[in-house]
């Protein structure tokens, strides 16, 4: 029962995921972009953590990718239109070459994955994914990199300000 | 209503990287009022760094293990420290004259080198995948924007631009690495993964090894070994002088001891699984480090190259995957950050108002205008390539000794051929600056701080060349 809703699931992220990499226009990857965050969100229901789902659902989905389409649309919707943007190659037997190899890795990666022996989902605690347990988790095991990822989003910031502000001092 | 207990913290153990995060936010709001004068952001952060690197020698007894594991200050991470602390404030002494002649004025420069020094501090002592990750994505993006923070400049951009879509592809790789490995042991501390192998519990093996072979993707791009390297000429060219020093010396520091941390802790126990294939990347980058040397005219290009190939002498130490290793990896960085910043101290002394003279021929007849500054260059030139006396030479010495006791005899003399090689195009900048003439004047554009750092970098060469063991005891 739960693999039917799994495929389809994974299958949708899948093809989100390449609609964002083939579409010729920004607004159409971005859009791909939020139903690739939502099927991943329906992933997250299934391993019962529901919590993480609704935060991926406002955080991503909703706040970042929302963003994301403002400054799209605001910055270039003109040439967005009119510029399809495709990527050539340099060296085209390369380029094959080396995809047939990744895809062959893949397929290796998918093989293993299907026949590792996993543990059963009966070790999954009864509050898990659960807003106190997310909570709790969060502010003692993961404390440290909680405060780091702050520093790190404060750098980013600051260094996405220094490169793009329009006065050049 | 379920209280959540606080955790204990050791803060003692985290205050180097606590005194900088505190003084990097300082230096961004004292740009604030500071207006077009730097001195007192440049004042500030020299002051945290020293903090920190005095503070590094605060906890009583190592190692101290905190935050579950995930954090361990032990004898290697204070070092690592003080090799940080020490290459950022010599990074900015270089910048103090560099920054207003290149048109640097943004005073978040500062700030940003400060919270680098933080991730590269944590990523030293983190032993936990996801604060590993966190550490290089704190340092990674401080530098793809120090790279790019000359703004006027295209190859900057260019630089910056390059690095960060080649670097965030990379991270993508490290990221699937680690959650293949967690995948197979189910744990995400260092200390736990090799319990679980060692136990022999893992959910699949080849699971394990393709989380292990995208990891040294990952882990190689971040320290630009072959082939993953293609990024660093560019990068270190277009990227601001002071910069290019930092970026191969700190950063570079701080992914090989996490390389290190990963590889020589949590894994080595499936060790004879991927030791061929890092061999293997080893050795194609030393020679394909050394060789890209050999035919570059650009200084800046040919130090990218040359410090490719000293990676290639680095990943030996990981592959040794013994105490010694990461002690000799120790060693190795801080001799490195001397020679570096002595070399690239040079360089910025030699560059002019509109041209920074980066070419190799502008180096000639050096020897004869600037007898004193040629000197210098020679000693970093010989230690470079490995020469006793200097600090280069017993830098590889305890590389190729932790390889050897180890059994690893082949890649070692392939290593030392390649120092051989690497000799060839060091001492041809020093053969230009004595046999050749130039009729161009060559006279330093920089004041007596550059001069300075240049000073405090031969001392240290030489220093550590004739008396290693004090330092080599601090790592152990």
């Amino acid at each position: 029962m739960e693999l039917l809703i799994f495929y389809p699931l994974a299958g949708f992220c899948v093809l989100m995921g390449l609609g964002v990499i083939i579409s010729s226009s920004p607004i159409n990857s971005a859009l791909s972009l939020i139903a690739m965050m939502m099927g991943l969100a329906g992933v997250f229901v299934l391993q019962q953590a529901h919590f993480l789902a609704i935060l991926q659902i406002i955080v991503y989905a909703g706040a970042i990718m929302v963003l994301f389409m403002f400054v799209i649309m605001l910055l270039n919707l003109k040439s967005a239109e009119e510029d399809t943007w495709s990527i050539r190659p340099q060296n085209t037997y390369v380029s094959v070459l080396t995809g047939f190899l990744a895809l062959g890795a893949l397929y290796k990666i998918a093989c293993v994955i299907s026949q590792a022996k996993l543990d059963s989902p009966a070790a999954v605690p009864d509050d898990f994914g659960t807003v106190v347990r997310v909570g709790t988790t969060l502010f003692t095991d993961f404390v440290l990199p909680f405060e780091v990822a702050s520093i790190l989003l404060l750098a980013a910031m600051v260094g996405a300000v220094v490169l793009a502000k329009n006065k050049i001092d | 209503m379920e209280h959540i207990p606080a955790p204990a913290i050791d803060f003692i153990s985290l205050a180097p990287a606590l005194i900088l995060s505190v003084f990097g936010m300082l230096v961004l709001l004292m740009d604030l009022f500071a207006g077009k004068n730097k001195n007192l952001l440049v004042f500030a952060s020299l002051v945290g760094l020293v903090l920190a690197g005095v503070s590094a020698f605060a906890p009583k007894a190592l190692p101290v293990v905190s935050f579950g594991g995930s954090y361990v200050v032990d004898h290697l991470s204070v070092f690592f420290t003080l090799i940080f602390v020490f290459s950022s404030a010599l990074t900015i002494l270089l910048s103090i004259e560099y920054n207003p002649r290149n048109g640097i004025r943004a005073g978040e420069y500062y700030a940003l080198i400060l919270f680098c020094t933080v991730g590269m501090i944590l990523l030293a002592s983190a032993t936990d995948l996801i604060m590993i990750f966190l550490g290089i994505e704190v340092v990674s993006i401080c530098l793809y924007v120090l790279a790019g923070i000359k703004r006027g400049d295209v190859k900057s951009n260019e630089a910056a631009l390059k690095y960060f879509l080649l670097g965030a592809f990379a991270t993508g790789f490290l990221v699937y690495g680690m959650t293949l490995l967690y995948g197979a042991t189910g744990t995400t501390k260092l200390a736990g993964i090799a319990e679980v192998i060692h136990s022999g519990q893992t959910n699949s093996d080849t699971l394990l090894l393709l989380g292990t072979v995208l990891l040294i993707i990952g882990f190689g791009f971040k320290v630009a070994s072959v082939p993953f390297h293609m990024w660093a000429p560019d990068v270190y060219e277009g990227a601001p002088s002071p910069v290019t020093a930092f970026m191969a010396v700190g950063p570079k520091a701080a992914a090989l001891v996490a390389f290190y941390r990963v590889f020589a802790t949590a894994i080595p126990e499936i060790g004879t699984t991927w030791d061929t294939l890092l061999m293997v990347v080893a050795v194609a980058t030393m020679v394909i480090g050394n060789f890209g040397a050999i035919v570059q005219t650009n200084i800046k290009r040919l130090l990218a190259y040359s410090s490719i190939s000293h990676v290639g002498y680095l990943l030996i130490a990981i592959i040794a995957r013994n105490s010694l290793g990461g002690s000799a990896i120790a060693y190795y960085m801080m001799a490195y950050a001397f020679m570096i910043f002595g070399t690239f101290g040079i360089v910025i002394l030699l560059g002019e108002k509109n041209s920074e003279n980066l070419e190799i021929k502008n180096y000639a007849g050096l020897g004869v205008k600037q007898p004193a500054i040629a000197l210098c260059m020679t000693v970093f030139m010989l230690s470079l390539g490995g020469m006793p006396p200097f600090a280069g030479f017993i830098a590889k010495f305890y590389i190729f000794g932790a390889a050897i006791k180890e059994g690893y005899v082949v890649l070692v003399v392939i290593a030392v051929l390649n120092s051989v090689v690497s000799l060839y195009y060091y001492l041809k900048i020093v053969v230009l600056m004595y046999m050749k003439d130039s009729e161009r004047e060559l006279e330093l554009s920089m004041g007596p701080i550059t001069l300075a750092v240049v000073a405090i970098a031969v001392f240290g060469t030489i220093e550590m060349g004739l008396f290693p063991d004090p330092i080599l005891q601090l790592t152990q």
